[in-house]
């Protein structure tokens, strides 16, 4: 199994990305933003930072990167795509994914661990967890309350397309506590919290819960 | 030589907390008599030749393609001068 993760200038959290690919056993093959080549990969990870310097909006530069003219057919195509943090918002602004993620209501960069509550276990990344399950990652972010227009937001929710939901506090003011959404599909998944920050006792994560996204993905690709 | 200013704003229904931080400031400050501050962006576009029709379209283009996420934000051109 070989999962891309794509590095853009200012990316910062790809080499925790290929690592908790690799303790689950994948290959992570490193993507670059300037390279129109995906390499063949079965699975792309957006990792978190901060593309291009944030500049304009999160992820809106990154948008037009040469890889993501690869990576948006493809991923309409089906091919599975995580985003975390600063990818979830990459995502959003790519429409790969509907809605925004704009300033934290409270104004304040977020950094801490938060409760989960998995709403879709059926997507690519989250099948190895269950529907209700609550989890713990990290957050660490300035821009991650979740919006969409009333119209959206009803749409995501009646469909089941909300994967992912703050539980205890909403650290941004995401609308209706949203913490990661899927598409249509369910192969793109986005969500502001770090998987890849929780897979290992040592690293100060508080737990190893975030190995569900990359074991999911790949028993999936094994399967395939 | 023709300037054009795209200003970008959120829509009036994402909650803009910038905006409400500097509203709040404000009569901290010594100064009264304001209901609400939104914040915006606003870019200075400078074309090569003249703000005809057509350059207007293509800086249209431009808001909506880049400048502004228009899912988010609304966004008005208009010629300078």
């Amino acid at each position: 199994m070989r999962v891309g993760v794509v590095t853009f200038p200012g990316t910062l959290d790809d080499q925790d990305a290929a690592r908790a690919l690799r303790l689950a056993g994948a290959e992570a093959v490193p993507l670059w933003h300037a390279d129109h080549d995906l390499k063949g990969v079965d699975a792309v990870f957006l990792p978190g930072g901060f593309s291009y310097g944030d500049y304009l909006r999160c992820g809106a530069i990154s948008r037009f990167a040469p890889l993501m003219t690869e990576l948006v057919p493809a991923a309409q195509a089906g091919l599975p795509v995580l985003g975390t943090c600063n990818g979830f918002q990459i995502l959003c602004e790519a429409h790969l994914l509907p809605g925004a993620l704009v300033r934290n209501a409270g104004l304040h960069y977020v950094c801490r661990d938060q409760r989960v509550r998995v709403d879709n276990a059926s997507t690519a990344w989250t099948t190895d967890f269950t529907q209700g399950q609550e989890i713990t990652l990290p957050v660490k972010h300035g821009e991650g309350r979740y919006v969409a227009d009333a119209e959206t937001l009803a749409e995501l929710e009646a469909s089941g397309r909300v994967v992912f939901r703050y539980a205890g506090s909403n650290p941004n003011g995401s609308l209706n506590d949203i913490a990661g959404i899927t598409n249509e599909a369910g192969n793109v998944v986005g969500l502001m919290p770090h998987p890849e920050h929780a897979v290992e006792e040592l690293t100060g994560a508080p737990g190893v819960d975030g190995r569900g996204f990359f074991s999911s993905i790949v028993r999936k690709l094994v399967n395939a | 030589m023709a300037r054009v200013i795209v200003d970008v704003m959120l829509k009036p229904e994402i909650l803009d907390p910038q905006g409400q931080a500097i509203a709040r400031a404000l009569p901290r400050l010594g100064f009264s008599g304001v209901s609400d501050v939104r914040q915006g962006k606003r870019f200075e576009v400078e074309l090569d030749g003249p703000a005809d029709d057509a350059a207007i379209a293509e800086v249209r283009k431009m808001a909506e393609t880049l400048l502004a996420n228009t899912v988010i934000e609304d966004f008005v051109v208009r010629v300078e001068g």
